[in-house]
């Protein structure tokens, strides 16, 4: 790991648009995302299904190629080019949900992880790398794994396997998407207790995908809450999830099983990404503007035809909310 | 269970019920429990502890070729000893499923309203309009427009086709639902949405509910009562929140424990897992099958079975440490350490 002050990975002003079928208007799933991620950080991105966080994560992998913006990684815009691509790749891993579907079913474990190896033409010991990068994933010992196939393996097993897949090419950062959704609660521990140790271990960096934000707990520095294709409210973990000031976040920590007070049940799913509103892209499922509040804070107007600036990446504590803003410059009202 | 002094009937109550596989698993072995109408009973546990083996034998869908013994007594009737016909007929009607995964619990070519009215159809003297008419008004129960009847399931959304999945469990009014991981892939905003569903409908319709999930979380947010399951045994049950917050049993505990409290400094960066997998149920280990994977095991606990025993007011774990007298004194000290050196 260098010690210099740069951002491994970040993305500036990222927008990905995908053209609308029959003449239908384009879907906007990235609509203007700053995102930094430091050496060593964990970052946690959190939304609903359809909020665009998936998208966002495949071209921070430049699986998807932006429309607008750039992704830049050690301080050089990501090359579209095949080859440069793929040495991007080395360096940066996907680490898939549902273990069961991301593994080959006809090829044993050791097949698995070493495929990576295989790719990228690796000069070392295979054998040994493979049994490394097992080892690091909590699969011990390696050997007893190695001719296994994935249907003789446990879930949790299968998520192991597929992230020594990742780590055996000792990527700087990888990108996890809901690597716990499909796991059992027993098992979810263990596998998060892992990324944690491979930070410590290996000082990897980690983009976490996830709509549980009792997951962002567990194991985050940072939090970006995503709806609609923006990024709505960033910051330290602790701040955020203990003293969120954007209604959505407020709406969705309210709605954990844990939470205290009475929960805000936002009706309705987030809306179609090619018809986002116009003003704050949240305010037809407001639950702040819907009760009055934001009206008596006189910023309702601005909450239906005042789009928010987009957040900048870095790690400081912000939020898209006129009424949240609104609170803060007038504290006594 | 001796505590209770007037009680109704209860809707649905399982004796000492096993299932065996054909192939010789032991998934389900000597269960006990008992529904009310209007009460919610939460059945938690890791995959492969035999919940959704009790829900599938619970209404004899299981395969041809599996043993099950024991007593199902739904509304008083044992529904092992029943003849085929009488089976058909308490399925839908006097208990329906919930299944997991709506995605592929539907019928992809066939329109929703026709799939909500077939067992209208069956089980009801009515005409195909009539259903038809039904299913629209159970779409409106469950928070769907009417209209909606003539969507086919790949232009609805995953909240949306668990709603039509519940509106389809309500079908022939049944007094008791079963509800399998009625919320698990569905984001937490719409299985907040799912489960008020759910709850209200209980209250409205006084149904009897049983909702089997791993999440211990949800069901002590949802259940009234709690049974923890562990290879095919109930090893710790009680009232729901009781069961959550302050669980006797270790594996209950681990369970518990698994899900992060927000806002609690314990387990930030300090997720909590429990090491191993569940035994394989044709191949369980002897004494307490959990002692492989307990922390608090002592050595009587790889040869000495533990049955149910009575664990304060209202609540039964399984668990050499729990004392006769209640909330055992010597499970706590352990307890903090287990949690903190997991």
């Amino acid at each position: 790991m260098t010690t210099t002050p740069v951002d491994l990975l970040s993305a500036q002003g990222l927008r990905i648009t995908f053209p609308g079928r029959h003449g239908a208007a384009p879907a906007r799933a990235v609509d203007g995302v700053d995102l930094d991620i430091r050496p060593g950080e964990i970052v946690a991105l959190v939304g609903e299904s359809g909020c665009g966080k998936t998208t966002l994560a495949r071209s921070l992998l430049g699986l998807v190629p932006p429309t607008a913006g750039q992704v830049t990684f050690d301080g050089k815009p990501l090359d579209y080019g095949s080859r440069a691509l793929k040495a991007y790749r080395k360096r940066v891993q996907l680490v898939l949900q549902d273990p069961s579907g991301s593994l080959n079913p006809r090829h044993t474990v050791y097949d698995a992880v070493a495929e990576g190896l295989r790719i990228h033409g690796y000069a070392g010991d295979e054998r040994q790398a493979v049994h490394d990068a097992l080892s690091r994933a909590g699969l011990r010992p390696p050997e007893r794994f190695f001719l296994r196939y994935p249907h003789e393996l446990s879930g949790g097993q299968r998520q192991r396997v597929v992230i020594a897949g990742a780590l055996v090419l000792e990527p700087e950062l990888i990108v996890a998407d809901e690597p716990v959704a499909s796991l059992d609660a027993s098992v979810r521990g263990e596998i998060l207790a892992l990324l944690l140790r491979l930070r410590e271990e290996l000082g990897l960096s980690a983009l976490v995908v996830t709509h549980d934000l009792g997951l962002a707990w567990n194991i985050a520095d940072r939090v970006a809450v995503m709806y609609l294709g923006r990024i709505v409210e960033t910051g330290d973990v602790e701040q955020i999830l203990t003293a969120p000031r954007h209604p959505y976040t407020q709406a969705l920590l309210s709605v954990l099983p844990e939470a205290p007070g009475e929960p805000v049940v936002l009706t309705g799913e987030p809306p179609d990404p090619s018809r986002v509103p116009s003003g704050c892209r949240f305010h037809a499922r407001c639950q702040v503007l819907a009760s009055g509040e934001a009206e008596r804070a006189g910023v309702a107007d601005l909450c239906r035809t005042k789009d928010l600036p987009v957040l900048a990446g870095g790690g400081e504590t912000q939020v898209a909310c006129h009424w949240a803003t609104a609170k803060v410059a007038a504290p006594a009202s | 269970m001796s505590t209770t002094s007037i009680r109704k009937t209860p809707l649905l109550e399982v004796r000492d019920l096993t299932v065996t596989y054909a192939g010789g698993a032991r998934a389900v072995r000597g269960v006990n429990l008992e529904v009310e109408a209007g009460r919610k009973l939460g059945i938690a546990g890791e995959s492969g502890c035999g919940k959704s083996t009790l829900a599938l034998a619970l209404l004899r869908l299981l395969p041809a070729g599996t043993k099950v013994t024991g007593e199902i007594l739904l509304n008083g009737e044992d529904v092992l000893a029943m003849k085929w016909g009488q089976v058909r007929a308490v399925r839908w009607a006097g208990a329906s499923i919930v299944f997991q995964g709506a995605m592929h619990s539907l019928n992809a070519v066939h329109r929703i309203g026709d799939q909500i009215a077939e067992p209208i159809l069956l089980h009801r003297r009515t005409t195909p309009a009539a259903a038809r008419k039904r299913a629209g008004e159970l779409l409106e129960q469950v928070g769907l427009p009417a209209a909606r009847v003539d969507a086919y399931p790949h232009e609805l959304s995953g909240g949306q086709r668990q709603r039509v999945m519940i509106a389809m469990a309500l079908a022939c009014d049944p007094g008791l639902i079963i509800a399998d991981e009625p919320t698990t892939a569905l984001d937490v905003m719409i299985q907040a949405q799912i489960l008020r569903l759910i709850e209200e409908l209980v209250s409205e319709q006084d149904l009897g509910l049983i909702m089997i999930s791993h999440d211990l979380a949800v069901l002590s947010d949802t259940c009234d009562r709690l049974a923890v399951m562990y290879a095919g045994r109930v090893v710790e049950q009680g009232p729901a929140s009781e069961v959550y917050e302050n669980a006797h049993h270790p594996y209950s505990r681990a369970l518990s424990g698994a899900f992060p409290r927000i806002g609690d400094p314990a387990s930030r960066f300090a997720p909590q897992g429990l090491p191993g997998d569940p035994p394989d149920p044709s191949a369980l280990p002897a004494g307490c099958t959990f002692h492989p994977r307990c922390a608090l095991a002592l050595d009587s606990c790889s040869t000495l079975d533990q049955e149910l025993r009575d664990a304060g007011p209202g609540r039964q774990a399984a668990c050499v440490l729990v004392g006769p007298e209640g909330a055992a004194a010597p499970v706590v000290p352990g307890a903090e350490e287990a949690r903190s050196t997991s």
